[in-house]
Parts: structure tokens; C-alpha cells; sequence
């Protein structure tokens, strides 16, 4: 973690990353403060995801820097990010992402469990978050059996049960009903502001980006002009 | 409707006479209702008080008399300010973005940076809007979906021309660039 107090969450230098020879990021800065809810928006392709990614060290940019919770991502090695994100990071990807041989109350268990967490506690903790995130299956279910919208409330469940300092989601209610997507996003913007933990919004979905601090409108892998929403 | 701008738009590109105006108007909206002759005289009389326009000649020949108006420097600058400036965003606004945009265009000006403005308008309201609690009220919830509705509505509309006004951008330089042969 940082030394310096404010010192950004998350500090985005000059990123540029490609796909085989398909530009994704040419040159992404942005920060994102403590507490701060910043939406990343813009069509599909644009590279929006690419930058989720990057940001949580999932992939490593050919250029740039990105510096998540006051360490420099490059330097550390693969189980140093794992470990960075294990502790401090929660990410629900689009499609909810689980693990498709474990139940969902163990695949929500299991960053608390590979921490090292106790077994029995880890469980508790787990299932008062799908409850919360108002999972209406058995939590024994394999996520095969899932809904798309009942996979996102699960990973939803499954990057805050950790208590995250900061929260990547990428279009966290990409496959739900408004009214769902509605309870799920108020659900994980208010965990997050209740432990004041920072939280980077992709979408392509107005609605949902209205409900952050700041928008970054991302074009062809560019930063547009910032604007400021609160 | 914002008539006096949109008839300091109709008059950029090149002095016009009242018959003029009506005509581009109409073509520049379609949609819209056809702007009425007592109106565009009774505006021009008005944007002529406000120093905005000035008489340039009144012709005679072969017809009625005619009068010709331009563009005063004031008028220019107000112009300007019109089309940077984001509308309220309410739902009644609509007709307003679309005015300002199609206007901007007529004139050879650049919309991005109006369109960048008004989505952030757009978004700001949206968010205060969603920031309010959520209502128990299920009426009272359904009158704000339906601003947040019309608000959405307008923003995938700005999109779509943020990405049209690219696209003719694109296509403008690829016809008026001779590529040189090094870079062939």
C-alpha cells in the first residue's frame, strides 16, 4: 500500500497496449482518487476493457506506467500482483468469470479462503454477501446453472466479500433487468462508499455511468474530454 | 425555439434577404414547421435593434423591393456563444441540441466540443437525478425513469452524432489528402 496518503488509487501514465497489430490504448492517462466512483465509457472496442484490465494488472501494457495503490505494476512479478489484488482489489468482469467446478458460495468464498482466511468464517461472510447481492438461487448452484444475472450478483458478491480498497467492474450489469441492475449497482456503490474504496465503472450504458463522480469517454483507444459529473 | 440564433446561423455563410432565410430554414429542418415570413421580418427587425444584424443593400430590380441582411461582428459573437453553450437539460431541449448541431454544421463549424459539453450536461443531470435516494413511491420513481429515459434518449443521440460528424471528418480528408508517394 502507499506511504503517501493522497496519493491516487490509481495513476494511468501515457498506456499504450495492442493486440497482435490492433491499437487498443494509444497514450491513456487518467487518476482516480481514494473514495472516487469514475465511469469509463465509450462504444464497443474502444478499448475500455483493455484499460480495465490494465489498470488491475491483469495485463501487462507494452508501454506506460500504471501505478495501483501506490505500487508501480511493472515491478512486481505475477504472484506480486496476484497477491496486490488479492488483498486490496476487487474485479467483476463481464460474464461473471467464476469457476465453473465450484459452488457459488465457495467460488464467493474463495479470495477470503486463499488468504488464508478461516474456513468456517470465510463461508459466513460469504453468504451474507450473496444474499445481499439478492442471489435468488441455492448457493450450493454451480454457476453453469446461473442466469447471466445471477453470475454477475455472484461475482458482484465475490469482489466486496474482501473488503476492497478498490473495485474494477466491467459492465457489472451488462446481462440484468433494469430494476436489477438498478439494486446490484446501488449494492456496490454503496459497499464501496461505505468503506470509502474507489470504484472504476466500464460501460457502454449511460444510466449506469451517470452514477459516477467522473466520466472518462474513451474513443479508439484515446482519452476524450473528462467531465466531471458530481 | 431559439429563432433569433437559428436566423444568425441562416445568415453565416453569406448576406440574405428575408426570402432567403425562410427558404434555407426550411431546408435546414425539414421536420420542423416552416419558419413564417411575418416571423423571419419581425426577427430581423428585432436582431437589427440589438445591433446583431445590419442592413447591407435593399435591391429593387425586377421585383419587389428587397432588403439584405449581414452578420454585425456582435452578432457573430453571439452567434458563437449560442452554439458552444449546452441547452437545459429537460426533455423539451431536444428540438434545441439538434438546432444547435445541424446549425453548427451548416456553418463550418466544429460541434465536437458542444457535443463533449452537452453530453457532460446530460450526464450531470442524470446523476442527480440517480444520486437522489431511491424512491418508495413506485409514481414518483416511474416520473424520474421517464427523465432519465428522455435524458438517455438524448445521449445515444450524441453519440451517434459525435461518431457521424468523425466519420464525415474522415471521409473530407481521405477525398482532399494526396497521399505523397513515400508514403504509398
Amino acid at each position: 500500500m502507499s506511504d503517501r496518503p493522497d496519493e491516487p488509487v490509481l495513476e494511468m501514465t501515457a498506456v499504450e497496449h495492442a493486440y497482435r497489430r490492433t491499437l487498443a490504448l494509444r497514450g491513456v492517462s487518467l487518476t482516480v482518487g481514494a473514495g472516487e466512483v469514475l465511469a469509463v465509457t465509450g462504444p464497443s472496442g474502444c478499448g475500455k476493457s483493455t484499460l480495465l484490465h490494465a489498470a488491475a494488472g491483469i495485463v501487462r501494457p507494452q508501454a506506460g506506467s500504471v501505478r495501483l495503490l501506490g505500487r508501480d505494476l511493472a515491478t512486481l512479478d505475477e504472484a506480486g500482483r496476484t497477491q496486490l489484488r488479492r488483498r486490496h482489489v476487487g474485479i467483476v468482469l463481464q460474464f461473471g468469470q467464476l469457476v465453473p467446478d465450484l459452488a457459488v458460495l465457495e467460488n464467493v468464498a474463495l479470495p477470503l479462503l486463499l488468504d488464508g482466511h478461516d474456513r468456517a468464517a470465510a463461508y459466513t461472510l460469504a453468504a451474507e454477501w450473496l444474499d445481499r447481492a439478492g442471489l435468488d438461487a441455492d448457493h450450493d448452484t454451480t454457476p453453469g446453472e446461473l442466469s447471466g444475472g445471477q453470475a454477475q450478483r455472484v461475482a458482484v458478491a465475490r469482489a466486496l466479500v474482501t473488503g476492497p480498497t478498490v473495485v474494477f467492474a466491467d459492465e457489472p450489469t451488462g446481462s440484468m433487468d433494469t430494476i436489477g441492475g438498478e439494486h446490484l449497482l446501488e449494492l456496490l456503490l454503496g459497499a464501496a462508499r461505505d468503506r470509502g474504496a474507489a470504484v472504476v465503472l466500464v460501460t457502454h450504458d449511460n444510466v449506469v455511468a451517470a452514477y459516477a463522480d467522473r466520466e472518462v469517454p474513451l474513443r479508439d483507444g484515446r482519452v476524450e474530454a473528462e467531465a466531471v459529473l458530481r | 425555439m431559439a429563432t433569433n440564433e437559428i436566423v444568425l446561423a441562416l445568415l453565416r455563410n453569406a448576406p440574405a434577404h428575408g426570402y432567403d432565410i425562410k427558404r434555407d430554414h426550411d431546408a435546414w429542418f425539414p421536420e420542423a414547421r416552416p419558419l413564417a415570413f411575418g416571423q423571419v421580418y419581425a426577427t430581423l427587425a428585432r436582431l437589427e435593434r440589438g445591433g446583431l444584424v445590419n442592413v447591407l443593400e435593399t435591391r429593387t430590380q425586377n421585383g419587389p423591393e428587397r432588403t439584405v441582411y449581414a452578420l454585425t461582428e456582435r452578432g457573430e459573437q453571439q452567434l458563437t456563444e449560442w452554439l458552444s453553450e449546452p441547452a437545459g437539460p429537460a426533455a423539451s431541449s431536444a428540438e434545441e441540441i439538434v438546432r444547435k448541431t445541424v446549425a453548427a454544421l451548416r456553418t463550418g463549424s466544429d460541434p465536437g466540443e458542444f457535443l463533449a459539453r452537452q453530453r457532460a450536461s446530460h450526464l450531470h443531470r442524470m446523476r442527480e437525478l440517480t444520486a437522489q435516494p431511491p424512491e418508495d413511491d413506485p409514481a414518483a420513481r416511474l416520473a424520474r425513469d421517464h427523465v432519465v429515459a428522455h435524458l438517455d434518449a438524448d445521449l445515444r443521440w450524441l453519440e451517434l452524432a459525435v461518431e457521424r460528424v468523425a466519420a464525415a471528418a474522415r471521409s473530407t480528408d481521405h477525398h482532399s489528402h494526396v497521399m505523397p508517394e513515400d508514403d504509398l
